[in-house]
């Protein structure tokens, strides 16, 4: 039977039918929905973990113990997990154990854009990438065979146009989920320099012994098509994007095995061919590769280094045809960024924030829109956790004055995934920061995954909820005050009173996340006669409220009665209506 | 001959689901099928585009500019932004509703006016107010289905399949008002 999936509901597929026993996760864009489909599956245990590098050594455990087993994260989640890897990558597996990895060029939903592919490379682990579905789910199981015939972690490596397309799967039963004998093997599993030394013989000629493995693979497969003098070297997305441009004018060679790469095979390959294109998204990897066997192939001189590449640009720049040109409706359009939503607790925190004027140092999730007109309250956003350390850099940099007027913020998720020992740092080092954790009660952005703060596991189910109040008293911070982002005035107070002291402190702004069923805001708000058009409701960027023909209106389709505005207006001109 | 259809609109408009239903209509059909969605930061109230390509054999799951047969806009600046994607000769099916972008909320721009008359100079367009249908079919929610039936009276694909799809893809306590919504768009 063949069912339409996304690329990650492929992987959980390709998980379930390989015989994977254990999967640990962190949520990011564009893979947390690999992990949410594995739930599906009664036969895995799945957990979000609080963050990648606990999920990989999850995953490790239980390949050592026997297991078919992985972690899914997206290509940030691979600098935080890289330290087990690396070490992983010594002491080989005992169930199969796949590292899932999802980049995202294009930066649709991303601080930056990496290319995983380096980390193949410099861990000296294989990974296979595929073009859609179908091979998702066939390259997945197969990264577990591999993993246990060669004894090493495999990197299964996605990126958002493969992750987030549906394409047509073929289903097939569950095998291979029995554990594997479990031996204490400490040359094996215990990495102290003695026994890391000789492991790392064994990684070498594993990687002797995997690329002899490219090199026969049908991973690595040539689409030779007659009468053709170019050669196309490509993989993922990029095979997709050639193929549909150049369709049977080029021939292909599609790269599923991206490290350790066939060399013979694509040195055979190339010389078939007059002119031969590398087409890859992001960094040269396989360019380089080709050039350091002298092979002349055109890459980067021609294809950018940025962003997602196009049908198009590739016909424009193999063939010389150019697309036509566009067509439009002749004026600027305005855009349209991506904001908080209708009803967002950290809108309430931001406008507070605002008209305190005060620097805030800023993290991963919905509130990193804080950064966006009108708020336009985030004056730095970095990494996962950076917000606490960075402001304590910025407070030892310029002293106490200017820690006055200075805040973290930080999410629940994000404080409990990297965030905790940011804030034990300006404890131990004396800092005084202040510390606002805004307590959403979700993992808001990648679309609501539970996390330690909210009290459920991924499958729903009841369990203990870490209490940030408690947390924060034992890490040393004394002033913990929990306030409720929405009754403004009060807040206020508190983000005064707390980035007053010449001591650390934190404010956890508590309030649901608007989108959480639970959360049942009545009505909606509407302008009344009282207003003076102060325009003061404006400051909140809400998408519910904007300006016709020069007066405040509220859009009651979009609004979702929260009343925040009610509570911002300084007239009393904004009531609920039932 | 592979058929792309693109759905435009803002992120919480219910876009995702519209293309799954069109997806798993076609399917149907026997066809081979992309559909090519957008996660994460851009569904918070930002443009969202998906890509919905079926034929005999699909490769990229995205479509260029130029390339588009048809596009089902949930909104009228996003239906403007998407028309360089329409083929020459193509149809937008576009929902006349009005959502400011926060850029025109802030005062910084004005929302451009006479979207539909700028668009209809440059392209087939057929504009309905899919939200007064969905208050009809009695839940506002439901203004994708009513845009998916005015697709499905547009497209060659039969009546039935498009039921059957949206019998599988709705949950079963949404199924009547969405069956009714498709319908409302469907016969208007």
């Amino acid at each position: 039977m063949k069912k339409l999936l996304l690329g990650n509901a492929a992987v959980a597929r390709g998980a379930y039918e390989a015989g994977v026993r254990v999967v640990s996760s962190y949520p990011g864009t564009p893979s947390t929905e690999i992990t949410e489909n594995i739930v599906n599956y009664e036969e895995i245990y799945a957990e979000w973990a609080p963050n990648e590098k606990v999920a990989a050594e999850v995953a490790i455990g239980a390949s050592i113990a026997g297991a078919r087993s992985m972690a899914c994260m997206k290509h940030v989640g691979l600098n935080v997990m890289a330290d087990p890897v690396f070490t992983a990558s010594y002491t080989g597996v005992n169930g199969g154990l796949v590292f899932c990895v999802a980049d995202d060029p294009g930066m649709h939903s991303s601080q930056n854009e990496q290319d995983s592919r380096h980390y193949a490379i410099a861990a000296k682990l294989p990974m296979l990438e595929p073009s859609d579905s179908g091979e998702c789910k066939e390259f997945t199981k197969l990264a577990f065979s591999i993993s246990e015939e060669f004894d090493t972690p495999v990197f299964l490596r996605l990126s958002t146009r493969i992750s987030h397309s549906q394409s047509l799967v073929e289903l097939n039963d569950r095998e291979n989920d029995e554990l594997k004998p479990y031996e204490k093997n400490p040359a094996k599993y215990v990495m102290a320099p003695a026994n890391a030394i000789k492991r790392h013989v064994d990684v070498e000629k594993r990687m002797l012994d995997l690329t002899e493995y490219s090199e026969n693979s049908p991973l690595n497969i040539a689409e030779i098509n007659d009468n053709t003098e170019i050669g196309v070297i490509c993989s993922g997305t990029t095979y997709l994007y050639a193929h549909e441009a150049l369709g049977d004018k080029v021939s292909y060679l599609k790269i599923g095995m991206i490290h350790p790469l066939p060399s013979k095979k694509i040195t055979d390959f190339a010389q078939k061919f007059k002119k031969v294109y590398v087409i890859e998204e992001l960094d040269p990897i396989i360019e380089t590769h080709c050039k350091a066997l002298g092979l002349d192939v055109i890459g980067k001189e021609v294809f950018t280094l940025l962003y997602e590449y196009t049908p198009s640009m590739i016909k424009k720049a193999v063939l010389g045809i150019k697309p036509n040109e566009d067509v439009t409706v002749g004026e600027v359009l305005p855009g349209r960024p991506p904001v908080m939503c209708a009803g967002c607790p950290h809108r309430g925190t931001f406008y507070v924030l605002k008209k305190l004027g005060l620097t805030v140092s800023g993290d991963i999730g919905c509130y990193t829109l804080g950064a966006m007109a009108p708020l336009s309250s985030v004056d730095s956003t970095i990494c996962m956790g950076a917000s606490i350390s960075a402001a304590h850099g910025m407070s030892k940099a310029r002293g106490p004055e200017f820690t006055k007027k200075l805040v973290s913020v930080i999410g629940d998720s994000t404080f409990m995934h990297s965030g905790i020992t940011g804030l034990s740092d300006i404890v131990y080092n004396k800092g005084i920061s202040t510390v606002i954790i805004l307590d959403n009660s979700i993992t808001g952005m990648t679309g609501h995954q539970d996390n330690p703060t909210t009290g459920y596991t991924i499958r729903g189910e009841e369990t203990k909820q870490v209490n940030l109040v408690m947390l924060s008293k034992a890490l040393g911070v004394e002033h913990v005050v929990v306030a409720d982002p929405f009754d403004v005035k009060e807040f206020e107070r508190v983000v005064k009173e707390e980035t007053e002291r010449e001591e650390p402190s934190v404010i956890i702004a508590q309030r649901p996340c608007a989108l959480l069923k639970r959360v049942k805001y009545k009505g909606h708000c509407v302008i009344t006669d009282k207003c003076k058009n102060c325009k003061m409701c404006m400051k909140l960027g809400c998408p519910a409220i904007s300006i016709e023909d020069n007066k405040v209106k509220i859009d009651t389709t979009q609004c979702n009665g929260c009343g925040l505005c009610v509570n911002v207006c300084p007239f009393g001109a904004i009531s609920k209506e039932e | 001959m592979t058929k792309s259809i693109m759905i435009v609109g803002v992120g919480g408009q219910g876009t995702l689901l519209a293309s799954r239903i069109l997806g798993n209509t076609v399917i149907r059909e026997g066809y081979d099928v992309k559909v090519s969605e957008v996660h994460g930061m851009s569904q918070r109230g930002g443009s969202v585009v998906t890509y919905v390509k079926y034929g005999e054999k699909v490769y990229s799951p995205t479509i260029d500019k130029g390339e588009a047969d048809l596009i089902l806009a949930f909104e009228m600046l996003e239906a403007a932004r998407a028309l360089p994607f329409l083929k020459k000769g193509g149809t937008i099916i576009a929902n006349t509703s009005r959502i400011n972008p926060m850029p025109v909320i802030t005062g910084e721009q004005e929302y451009p006016a006479d979207l539909d008359k700028k668009i209809e100079q440059k392209a087939k367009l057929i504009k309905l107010d899919a939200l007064s249908v969905a208050m009809n079919a009695g839940n506002i929610k439901t203004v994708n289905v009513v845009l998916i039936g005015v697709l499905a009276k547009n497209s060659e694909i039969p009546y039935e399949k498009w039921v059957e799809s949206l019998k599988e893809t709705v949950p079963e306590k949404l199924l009547e008002v969405n069956l009714k919504a498709f319908d409302l768009g469907y016969n208007l």
